[in-house]
């Protein structure tokens, strides 16, 4: 099939960017969306043009580096997947794509469709983890850890951390990424120890990072590639509400 | 203590404010019902004999209104920055034209209070039928016969069912909002709560708009 | 020359706990003085990263991803294996360290499997602390399964995605130490020279993917965790940007090339589609758990699988391997597939697939139980095949996966080169011949939670801290080089683009060099490699400059090296000239077609140290001793 996109390309983060039209010729509905892509880039390295530079890495939809934004909703039409596995049979003949990249101040545009994410790695670096150093920790099975909520954390778990839930976001907000962290490690005993903490600090570092706040638009939701739940952000509403309760240890901002 | 500055402590402002307000919202509502019995005026006096619950009520209700703007505002300003650019093509799966234009009816709503007020509360938009000057039979202010002339005119009731339907929007992304925002959802209820939203707004919305309409259908008479 | 491999004395059981008394240490308040450089945010290098910066050294880590969670460990489906013996069922450390050298056809340093058999326990743990979810039963202990051909169940996993989970929490730690300071993140950062002053490993040479400024970083240790080379067969498993080249420019640099012949591959991923694709998918070998493998018995037969009746299928693996039957070891089971394809009985598109049918475990236990077990890999499957697994056979061929092959360390870890360590997929120590299923997250972890952590302290305590300048001309000299390599690239200004070429690569190498080897095979492929890279090195093109983030440039140099680095693949696959593991020369072989050894000739590590691009690398030998192990005949009969 033939399809006409229409493709962001800037140069680098100073350049204003535009939609450049493009003719994809020939693709085969077998192709992924990149696979169609690559072919795209491939003919225009031959006619010496600059190919459109996007991120990817596994092309099996869990290492979350892909993503884009197509006809307006990121990693594409279909749900429940990222754009590596995203194949062109879900698209009709003669289509036209809008490509665009993740847009959020937080996400700032590094060339065409690549855009920085180390904000996402800083709210991480802010608390998303148990303060376990290597070594002396006891057995496996000394905690027994409900299978309910291990399944839970789990769930929460799945992130990818691709940042479609920020470019889905008409506030730009990383509320479900957060979420997803705060949920899996408050949903286990060996987490619960910090949950307090590191809901605030979490929280606070999105904010410091320029995402927005959440309005419950559940717009997020509708695109994760993983299916995170949007009760995750309920989860940890209600861990930041516990997190004031008088008892806890002060909740002062960025720890 | 992050309440009044950290991401969800905003949330949770808007969130408490919100819930005062919707709930005042309905207490307005049952009790200027007592206009389909022709009894408002009646109503209006027994109201004014608590003047601690009124003075009271008023207190909550303008700090919630304060509260509510400038969260809202601020928030909206937050979030407007963190999305500095659009996108050529936008589709939205999930959120709704109430959700995303929250803002908006907000300020329609907002808006509307002002001049509601001015209208029926501080009775200076149309000195003529001003209930505080024009007792009834009883020597009441006649409340009932400012109301009823007022929403004869047709461009006042249009006014009003305009703005009531902003708030109708406003509050069929707000009720389910504040639920989520006070983390009461999980899988189960989510549904069940957006759908009891939902239907309390629209409930809400035809209850209050049955005072203008059924006086300007004639039903309602002196 | 004879290398030595630096194994403890003493029986087997204590060999690390003797290591570990004599090992030096570094005094707590000069850990912060040693800067050690770790490349890859992997399951080794973020797990050594995080150990490092926590005991206090200062620790710079590098990725070419956006962010450390991107590392391909990220893709491991299946799960991780300890000798917890939670079930049981038999297992112990002796076991699994039999199991894991027999696996490997006897090519591993007993030594080290012995070591990482040992250490597989305390991973479990230490996970679990981190607050990995595996999964667990209703009394809310950890689950275990069996997998790819063990008989006892000791793999722990985290739904499909346990690579994941065990990579989040070390990227957990890793953050964790960002946050202190102990640890400088250097993502979109690809090492592209190991800087080597005075025989030591003193530093690396960079280029910085977005502005494309090439620098250099000095340090008092490099430990290089950049993972494996098996996208030198380009349709591959492997992520898109894995590349051989951090640990070929080490090779160049001196460090020694073990055993590159090992490359393992996968019998249970999606067939290819097209010339268009750019990588395979693997599909979890828990599948062979519940699923029957088989190929219609007439040639050439087009019916839907659903239509051929059940006397006309061969369940060829249940027929060849009764005892093992769908479960044979995945060298085994990928040799089998390829035979029954090349007869002109495989399936789907091209012909090269057979199916993986689940029919029955869907009609014995029901479609949700399956769905329970599998449901990811089933939609993962539906969306890219378009077909419902659940309504018709999975089709499945193999691809390359992993590479046992890697830079040679000693038992501590150690490169040849002082001061350089290689850890995980990237060295080549523990698994021989043959992985088996579920063992290279355990040693990607091992290696950086509790193996670098004390083995670098002792090579740090023998040396000044911070005796190189990061202005010493070798640096200058290495960024110089860097950049003339860029230059050279840029040069060419041919007609054909790297992917090209690396697609002409990887179709040789899959052919030639791939599934079975032979000495025609080889050497025709060491005649063909040169011709490629000559031609790649006149023809290629490359637009844009240097000085932007320029992702054929990147691809380029990954592909410039594959081509040299395929080379000397091929050389080792004939050098080896005996069947073993994975590296199966059809001279070798059974009567029936299994691998022949030769334990006589070959039983030793074959490294490999370069001498020039065109010119022969030298063999070094470090014999392989088993002590303890008994040299048994690997049959899955």
């Amino acid at each position: 099939m033939n399809l006409t996109l229409y493709v962001w390309r800037q140069k680098n983060s100073k350049d204003k960017g535009r939609l450049v039209r493009y003719e994809a010729k020939n693709v085969s509905t077998d192709m992924s969306f990149l696979e169609m892509l690559d072919v795209v880039n491939e003919g225009l390295i031959v006619k010496g043009e600059d190919p459109i530079a996007f991120d990817s890495d596994c092309r099996e939809g869990i290492c979350g580096m892909c993503g884009q934004v197509v006809n307006g909703v990121p990693h594409g039409p279909r749900k429940k997947t990222t754009l590596c596995q995203l194949h062109m049979r879900h698209f009709k003949d003669n289509d036209t794509l809008y490509i665009e990249p993740f847009r959020a101040k937080a996400f700032p545009v590094i060339k065409d469709l690549i855009v920085d994410r180390g904000a996402f790695d800083k709210i991480i670096q802010s608390g998303g983890y148990v303060s376990v150093h290597t070594g002396g920790v006891p057995d496996g099975n000394t905690l027994l850890i409900p299978k309910h909520d291990a399944d839970t954390a789990m769930d929460a778990a799945e992130c990818i951390g691709c940042g479609a839930c920020v470019a889905a976001c008409p506030n730009g907000s990383a509320m479900l990424f957060t979420a997803a962290k705060v949920s899996h490690l408050a949903a286990l005993p060996q987490g619960r120890v910090e949950a307090a903490r590191r809901v605030c600090a979490m929280t606070e570092e999105m904010l410091a990072q320029g995402f927005g706040n959440c309005s419950n638009h559940y717009e997020c939701e509708a695109v994760c590639p993983k299916g995170i739940k949007v009760k995750f952000i309920a989860k940890l509403n209600r861990e930041f509400i516990k997190a004031q309760m008088p008892g806890n240890e002060s909740c002062t901002g960025r720890g | 203590m992050l309440l009044p500055t950290s991401t969800v402590g905003k949330k949770i402002m808007m969130a408490i404010t919100g819930q005062v307000l919707a709930i005042f919202i309905f207490f307005h509502i049952a009790g200027n019902s007592t206009i389909f019995f022709h009894a408002l005026n009646g109503y209006v006096v027994a109201l004014y004999k608590l003047p601690l619950f009124v003075w009271g009520g008023r207190l909550v209700l303008f700090l919630a209104f304060v509260f509510h703007i400038w969260y809202g505002t601020v928030l909206k300003l937050e979030n407007h920055a963190a999305k500095p650019e659009p996108y050529a093509k936008t589709r939205y799966l999930q959120a709704t034209f109430a959700g995303r234009n929250q803002i908006w009816t907000g300020v329609i709503v907002a808006v509307f209070l002002i001049y509601h007020l001015l209208q029926f509360t501080f009775q200076v938009t149309n000195p003529a039928v001003a209930a505080d000057t024009h007792p009834d039979a009883l020597g009441r202010p006649d409340i009932f016969m400012m109301v009823a002339q007022s929403f004869r005119q047709i461009g006042i009731s249009g006014v009003y069912v305009v703005s009531l339907a902003a708030l109708g929007l406003h509050l069929l992304h707000g009720i389910q909002s504040s639920f989520q925002t006070w983390g009461m959802n999980n899988e189960r209820t989510l549904p069940v709560i957006e759908k009891t939203g939902n239907v309390v707004s629209v409930l809400l919305f035809f209850w209050y708009c049955a005072i203008p309409v059924a006086i300007v259908l004639g039903l309602l008479k002196g | 020359m004879i290398l030595d491999g630096k194994i403890p004395s003493g029986p087997l059981h204590e060999k690390w706990d003797k290591r570990l008394s004599e090992m030096k240490l570094v005094n707590p308040a000069n850990k912060r003085k040693h800067r050690i450089i770790v490349i890859g945010t992997g399951l080794a290098g973020a797990s050594a990263a995080a150990s490092l910066g926590e005991l206090g050294y200062t620790v710079d880590v590098f990725c070419f991803q956006d962010s450390p969670r991107r590392a391909h460990s990220i893709s491991a489906q299946g799960g991780i294996n300890a000798a917890k013996n939670y079930p049981n069922d038999g297992d112990s450390i002796e076991r699994l360290f039999y199991d894991t050298i027999k696996g490997g056809d006897f090519r591993s340093r007993e030594a080290n499997v012995y070591r990482l058999a040992q250490l597989s326990a305390n991973i479990i743990d230490q996970c679990v602390a981190q607050g990995v979810p595996f999964a667990r039963d209703y009394a809310g202990y950890l689950t275990t399964r069996s997998f790819g051909g063990a008989q006892v169940s000791r793999t722990f996993y985290a739904r499909g995605q346990t690579g994941q989970q065990l990579l989040l929490g070390a990227y957990g730690a890793l953050s964790r130490q960002i946050r202190a300071g102990t640890v400088t993140l250097h993502p979109r950062t690809e090492m592209l020279d190991l800087v080597v002053i005075d025989g030591h490993a003193k530093g690396i040479t960079v280029r910085d993917l977005v502005t494309g400024r090439i620098g250099s970083h000095a340090a008092d240790a490099v430990c290089l965790c950049s993972g494996g080379y098996t996208n030198v067969f380009f349709l591959t498993t492997n992520s898109i940007m894995s590349g051989v080249t951090a640990t070929y420019r080490a090779y160049k640099k001196g460090a020694y090339f073990a055993n590159p012949c090992f490359t393992q591959i996968h019998p249970t991923c999606i067939p290819v589609t097209g010339e268009h694709q750019a990588k395979l998918t693997l599909m979890s070998e828990s599948l062979r758990n519940d699923g029957r493998v088989w190929v219609p018995k007439i040639k050439g037969d087009k019916r839907p699988a659903n239509d051929i009746p059940e006397s006309e299928r061969d369940y060829y693996l249940e027929r060849k391997y009764p005892a093992f039957g769908n479960l044979a070891a995945r060298d085994v089971t990928s040799r089998a597939t390829k035979e029954v394809c090349d007869e002109g009985r495989g399936v789907g598109p091209g012909g090269r697939g057979v199916y993986l049918d689940l029919g029955g475990a869907i009609g014995r236990l029901g479609e949700n139980t399956i769905r329970e077990r599998y449901g990811n890999l089933f939609e993962m499957y539906e969306r890219i095949t378009d077909e419902n697994a659940y309504k018709q056979p999975m089709r499945i061929y193999p691809a390359p996966h992993y590479a046992m092959g890697g830079l040679w360390v000693d038992y501590d870890l150690q490169s040849n080169l002082p001061g350089l360590f290689v850890l995980g997929e990237a060295n080549f120590s523990d698994h021989g011949a043959n992985r088996l299923g579920a063992s290279a997250l355990m040693q990607g972890l091992a290696d950086g939670y509790f193996i670098i952590p004390y083995t670098i302290a002792n090579y740090l305590a023998n040396i000044e801290p911070g005796a190189v300048a990061p202005d010493a001309p070798e640096f200058q000299k290495s960024c110089e080089e860097v950049e003339a390599f860029t230059k050279g690239l840029f040069a060419v200004k041919g007609k054909k683009t790297a992917h090209e070429f690396h697609r002409e690569l990887g179709k040789l190498m899959w052919n030639n060099v791939g599934m079975s080897r032979s000495e025609a095979s080889l050497k025709e492929a060491l005649k063909r490699i040169p011709e490629i890279r000559d031609e790649f090195w006149k023809n290629v093109t490359i637009p844009g400059s240097g000085r932007e983030l320029n992702q054929e440039l990147e691809k380029a140099g990954r592909v410039a090296d594959f081509l040299e680095f395929a080379e000397l693949l091929t050389r080792d696959a004939l050098q080896r000239d005996e069947s073993c593991g994975a590296h199966f020369r059809v001279e070798h072989q059974t009567a029936d077609g299994e691998a022949m050894r030769d334990d006589k000739n070959f039983s030793y590590v074959s490294a490999w140290e370069y001498k020039g691009v065109d010119k022969e690398p030298e063999l070094h030998k470090e014999p392989l001793v088993f002590e303890h192990a008994h040299l048994a005949v690997r049959s899955y009969k």
